[in-house]
């Protein structure tokens, strides 16, 4: 097993920049969970590190060693597709004994590993079948039982469970994240569903529009993310995103003509600052001497429902409590500051909190 | 989304349709059952009266050397045709299929032969190896190698196999291509990443994923061969030198239209008939072999 390292990676394609400059690492064993909207260019810096593009420039490293000219039969990796690309005129066995054949292994050996695998997978009565004979989470088994006979130094994972309905997918997920742990191999999963994201990865690099904008823990990116795009993307529902002012000293914000106390000296930066507070929907109080937001709708979710109100054309507000009273036109909210975000609405970045040390970058 | 009128009552659709019935009675359906009718009769040599023979005529044709000959000589004709085009199609194909420069222009370029009548064709591969004025048969002799296709019957075999299946190659090019590009990409890039490479990954990945198109043109090629290259071959040199490039179908010409053995060239073209409808027959099998992959 082994690390895997990424330098200043770009790719263009023609004159269109998809990759702006990717660093990363990845420990020996880790996995990294790769998370961003559809069309940020995930699936191109996972086909970078397989060798199925060029980049434009960077160098990637598995092992120490630099792969970055190599073509993919010699990067000693696997990788699991979106629509799984099984060979359709081999059986499920010869599938994934394809690549120990090609490494030259004995009979046996090959035996013996697909029937590991197999074993491992619960695919034991399917090694005859051919792909077409399989339903969707068998398929995604025999993808993943042809990635891992061959040892690799590196899984690839490439959205493998967007193909399967919903109850599949939390079962798969499961079972993706134990077999990893298990065969400890490093492994780097892309997805764009973030609740995917937050369950599998040990850390989650979110991406956007070709840019890493955060490298973190599941729990770190939820409860301190870098900017507003990471803010709105990670969480369901998306955390409210509300444009004001800073004032008195950097503890408060008007928003909406509303007056907002946050605990003091908190942020850094100086009062009449342009500023977009945070709250996730789940942090609003209901609070009879709170700002007041005229309801638009509300939705129920069985246990919960989600209130959303609006104020004055340009705010809007989400909130999720679990027991609503009988609901009026109006309710009266209030955000505790320590649940609550400030970013830079210039450029969107987290304002940190005073004291910290780390300047607003 | 499938679109279907319906049209109100008979008069109509039959209204309708009546333009591709007439074609196919006049051109298709009448001449055959005169031929069928006329393979079974016999005219003196002076063709003043003709008399009811039955099956003779074809008693006559199997049991003559020159016909089966001749059978032997477009088996092989068909067999070298099919070879050598389908071959060079799928090479260049998969040559296309990849990403190089310009592949828009190439694409074009493979495809413009099958613009190119038959007969323009034949002469113009005739021009080539012309034995005195061509630029590869005049060559040829001067290099010491004795080339004339009038004279030698192998020679002149081996130019019309490769004028006829010159021909062809865009057809198969054509269909080729599409059968590598309906390869889903993940496939083989599976297939890289598992390690496989080059000709290998070409042999059991590929050439597995492309059969039914093989399966297609085998017959398609087949078919072209033995019926299709009656002008490419005429155009060469009209089935000569002796007979050493009459197939079926310029025997069926030369016998009929030339030397007017009118029983003897209807009965050949009942056997042709015989011929297509075997090989549409396997044609519909193969194309329905295509869904199992
Ligand atoms: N081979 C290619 N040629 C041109 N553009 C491409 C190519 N592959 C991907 N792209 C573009 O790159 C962008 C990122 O694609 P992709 O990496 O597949 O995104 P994601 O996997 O995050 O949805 C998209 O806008 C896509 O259109
Ligand atoms: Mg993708």
């Amino acid at each position: 097993m082994a690390g895997l390292r990424l330098e200043g990676l770009h790719k263009s394609f023609g004159a269109i920049e998809i990759l702006k400059g990717v660093d990363l690492a990845l420990a020996d064993g880790e996995m990294l969970v790769i998370v961003g909207a559809s069309g940020c260019g995930k699936s191109t810096l996972l086909r970078l590190v397989a060798g199925l593009e060029t980049p434009t420039a960077g160098r990637i490293l598995i092992d120490g060693r630099d792969v970055t000219g190599l073509d993919p039969s010699a990067r000693d990796i696997a990788m699991v597709f979106q629509n799984y690309a099984l060979y359709p005129h081999m059986s499920v066995f010869d599938n994934m004994a394809y690549g120990l054949k090609i490494r030259g292994l004995p009979r046996a050996a090959i035996r013996a590993k697909v029937d590991e695998a197999s074993a491992l997978l619960g695919l034991e009565a399917l090694l005859e079948r051919k792909p077409r004979q399989l339903s969707g989470g068998q398929r995604q088994r025999v993808a993943m039982g042809r990635a891992i006979v061959r040892d690799p130094k590196l899984f690839l994972f490439d959205e493998p469970l967007s193909n399967l309905d919903a109850k599949l997918r939390v079962q798969m997920r499961g079972e993706i994240r134990r077999l990893q742990r298990r065969l400890k191999v490093t492994s780097l999963y892309v997805t764009h569903d973030q609740v995917e994201a937050m369950t599998l990865g040990d850390r989650l690099l979110v991406m956007h529009q070709g840019v890493p904008v955060q490298l973190a823990t599941p729990t770190e990116v939820f409860e301190y993310p870098a900017d507003t795009y990471v803010a709105g993307f990670i969480g369901s529902p998306a955390m409210n995103l509300l444009p004001g002012v800073l004032g008195r000293n950097g503890t408060a914000v008007t928003v909406a003509g509303t007056e907002i106390a946050l605990a003091p000296s908190r942020f850094a930066a100086p009062d009449g600052h342009a500023v977009i507070l945070g709250i996730r929907p789940e942090h609003v109080v209901l609070d009879p001497s709170g700002m007041s937001w005229p309801v638009e709708i509300v939705e129920l979710l069985g246990s919960e429902m989600l209130v959303h109100a609006r104020r004055g054309g340009e705010a809007s507000l989400t909130i999720k409590i679990v027991h609503g009273p009988a609901m009026s036109d109006v309710i009266r909210v209030s955000f505790p500051s320590e649940h609550v975000h400030l970013f830079d609405q210039a450029t969107g970045l987290r304002l940190t909190p005073a004291g910290s040390g780390v300047p607003p970058s | 989304m499938e679109r279907r009128t319906l049209f109100p009552g008979r008069l109509l659709p039959a209204l309708l349709i009546l333009p591709q019935l007439l074609l196919t009675f006049v051109f298709f359906l009448w001449p055959a059952a005169q031929a069928i009718w006329s393979s079974a009769m016999r005219e003196d040599a002076f063709g003043t009266s003709t008399e009811f023979v039955g099956l003779d005529n074809f008693a006559d044709l199997f049991a003559d050397p020159l016909y089966l000959a001749s059978i032997g000589r477009t088996a092989l004709f068909c067999a070298c045709v099919t070879a050598l085009s389908m071959g060079a199609a799928l090479l260049l194909a998969v040559l296309a299929d990849g990403e190089i420069r310009g592949r828009a222009f190439y694409r074009t370029m493979l495809i413009w032969p099958y613009a190119v009548a038959p007969a323009m064709a034949a002469v113009l591969w005739v021009l080539m190896f012309h034995p005195q004025i061509g630029l590869v048969g005049a060559w040829l002799n001067r290099i010491g190698i004795v080339w004339d296709y009038k004279l030698d019957g192998t020679q002149a075999m081996a130019l019309v196999i490769l004028a006829a299946a010159w021909k062809q190659i865009s057809y198969n090019f054509i269909f080729f291509l599409a059968g590598l590009q309906a390869i889903p990409k993940t496939i083989v890039e599976a297939a890289r990443i598992d390690g496989s490479r080059g000709v290998h990954r070409f042999r059991t990945i590929v050439l597995p994923l492309l059969m039914p198109t093989v399966y297609f043109l085998l017959v398609v090629n087949l078919v072209y061969a033995a019926f299709d290259t009656f002008a490419t071959i005429y155009a060469v040199n009209g089935g000569g030198p002796a007979q050493s490039t009459q197939t079926l179908v310029l025997k069926v010409y030369l016998d009929g239209v030339v030397n007017a053995n009118i029983g003897s060239s209807s009965a050949q073209s009942v056997v042709l008939m015989a011929g297509v409808i075997v090989l549409c027959a396997l044609q519909f099998r193969f194309l329905g072999r295509k869904a199992v992959t």
